[in-house]
């Protein structure tokens, strides 16, 4: 991947969580949420974190973000480490990085307006005059397609579909450059969902963002990605272009995960690839590769090391043994 | 103020909330116009000692032959004066230590709470004797011992609301927007906090009046000759027997006071609980 245009650089990043017992409520364990996560997201590229739920893709999400404190590791955001900024100076940089919540339902504060909602970040980040403001507001509920009479309404009034372009416009409206969307789908309607992808894809184009889009729902992905990273117990397994790693899959989960999605043609012959047992817990990894108790491939050497993650073709990079030269 | 409305009407809708506001109301009203109500001085000598309720002492005279009607009206005022000052006192340092302890956490919030276990680890009348006696006698101090003892239980139900309040999507987005710590304590969970709080504000009321019944019972609280509820029913002890009605009224003022507090206090925390609202 060319150097060049790199606008969040992930390095190495972990975060733990202590677990405390007895009485002094020491930390007698650590849950690995996010264990050794390194990736790149490019101007104006979207990149698609996937994986199962509770694999640690949101925790990643926010830990970019320092909504929660990463245990270790860097992320450099248009050249700063994010990590080593004060909460002062973290705050006056979330103007230009956002994030979009799952639940739109919980996201918004039932007792403002979408005028006060969206208000908000800009006498946050801004000295605008009131006509300024009024100008902003107007512009970015314009573009998320919010009509004007619907400003001096509370969240509770609207339906899911339209809180989130609510949540999208408040995200938003500072013109962010860099934006975390966690799962800003999944709690809609299907009908629904579309449309709310769409407006993101649309709204990236006219204000030249970057995304980190985090879901589950690996057709959502493939749409609106155009690299994608696919998570496993804290751990990412493999990352590439949407292409190839829809065509070509490499890590024997990703091949799994793959197989799950519905085929459109249902008399069409499919190869499901069954995983066995449930996903370890991540407070007590398995030894060596995280994936080595569940994977159709186990050698020896996976149960003893933890891959090293490998380029295979330009830009697709896995941690798998089964690559070893 | 348009959601302070909207509550008063909500209380109104609910009975038990009416009988609370309109005999609280009552209560002020007499503490306020006592020095017109009162057919009497409640210092004065105006009738034989022990007088039984009659038609002009309708409650009868106390054992230096004062009027019980007359100063169980000034006692309204030193009842409620106490009850509104103390929990004044308690509710806004607990309110600011509880807000701090819950939104960083950490070791501000160890130290308070330590600190505020152990004043509720005492039994409050203890508590505000202990701080009387440091203090010295007086109403004065009586409000401050009794604002004391009741931080503890404001901090505790402000911190409670604040850490739920905290766990909030919402105020996550406001983080995550970067909107400013006080502005987030502000907007975002302040509000969230007003109704436990305010329920806790009208309990706290009526046990404050009953903490000073207490005192002035124990002879901490309001010195002779002005009368207090408590004091009064101090006085009337020993002469149980000879003129009960001394002992009868102010104590049946403290209960009726009391229970009008903790109806309100019941009906304001239905009235303000959102998932009961449709």
């Amino acid at each position: 991947m060319s150097q060049e245009n790199i606008l969040l650089d992930v390095q190495h990043l972990k975060t733990y969580f202590p677990i405390r017992g007895g009485v002094m409520r020491k930390a007698v364990g650590h849950v690995h949420a996010v264990e050794d996560v390194s990736f790149q997201i490019r101007e104006q590229e979207t990149f698609g974190l996937v994986g199962e739920s509770g694999c640690g893709k949101s925790t990643t999400g926010r830990s970019i973000l320092r909504l929660i404190e990463p245990t270790g590791g860097q992320v450099l955001f248009d050249g700063t480490d994010l990590c080593t900024l004060s909460r002062e100076q973290l705050r006056l940089k979330r103007r230009d990085m956002q994030l979009i919540f799952q639940d739109p339902y919980a996201s918004l504060n039932p007792r403002m307006t979408v005028h006060k909602l969206l208000e908000e970040p800009l006498l946050t980040h801004f000295h605008l005059s009131p006509k300024e403001r009024e100008e902003q507001i107007q512009w970015i509920a314009q573009a998320v397609g919010i009509t004007a009479e619907h400003l001096e309404r509370y969240p509770h009034q609207f339906s899911g579909g339209q809180r989130q372009r609510i949540a999208i416009a408040r995200a938003l409206i500072c013109k962010p450059r860099f934006v975390v969307a966690d799962e800003p789908v999944s709690a809609l309607d299907v009908s629904i969902q579309s449309q709310i992808l769409n407006l993101l894809m649309g709204l990236q184009q006219d204000l030249k963002l970057s995304y980190l889009f985090i879901s589950h729902d690996l057709n959502v992905v493939r749409h609106i990605s155009n690299r994608v990273g696919v998570m496993y117990l804290g751990r990412l397994v493999e990352t590439g272009s949407t292409e190839d790693v829809y065509r070509n899959p490499l890590h024997p989960y990703t091949k799994a995960l793959l197989s799950a999605i519905p085929k459109r043609d249902p008399s069409e012959e499919k190869e499901r690839i069954h995983l066995e047992g449930d996903v370890p817990s991540p407070a007590d990894p398995p030894s060596g590769c995280a994936f080595h108790d569940r994977c159709p491939h186990c050698m020896g050497i996976c149960k003893e090391q933890p891959p090293q993650t490998r380029e295979l073709e330009p830009g697709h990079r896995v941690a798998c043994h089964l690559y070893n030269p | 103020m348009k959601r302070l409305g909207q509550t008063i009407r909500d209380l109104w809708k609910d009975p038990m909330g009416r009988i609370g506001m309109i005999g609280i109301l009552l209560v002020i009203l007499v503490a306020i116009f006592a020095p017109l109500a009162a057919p009497f001085e409640p210092d004065k000598m105006v009738a034989m000692p022990k007088s039984a309720p009659s038609a002009d002492y309708w409650f009868g005279t106390d054992n230096y032959g004062r009027d019980i009607f007359s100063r169980i009206l000034y006692g309204a005022r030193v009842s409620l004066e106490v009850g509104i000052i103390a929990v004044g006192i308690g509710a806004v340092a607990g309110y600011i230590l509880g807000l701090l302890a819950g939104y960083f956490e950490g070791w501000v919030d160890r130290v308070i709470m330590c600190v505020m276990d152990i004043l509720f680890a005492f039994p409050s009348i203890l508590l505000a004797i202990f701080i009387s006696a440091v203090l010295g006698r007086g109403l004065v101090n009586t409000m401050i011992a009794i604002g004391i003892v009741n931080i503890p239980v404001f901090a505790r139900t402000v911190r409670a609301a604040v850490i739920s309040a905290k766990g909030l999507e919402y105020v996550s987005n406001a983080r995550s927007v970067g909107v400013r710590t006080g502005a987030i304590l502000v907007r975002h969970i302040s509000p969230n906090v007003v109704a436990p709080f305010t329920v806790q504000a009208t309990l706290a009321l009526s046990s404050a009046i009953l903490t000073e019944a207490s005192m002035s019972f124990l002879g901490l609280g309001i010195q002779p000759p002005d009368p207090s509820w408590g004091s009064m029913l101090s006085e009337a002890r020993t002469f149980m027997e000879q003129a009960p009605w001394m002992a009868i009224f102010p104590a049946l003022f403290i209960i009726v006071t009391i229970l009008l507090f903790n109806i309100l206090g019941d009906s304001l925390r239905d009235v303000l609980d959102p998932k009961l609202k449709t």
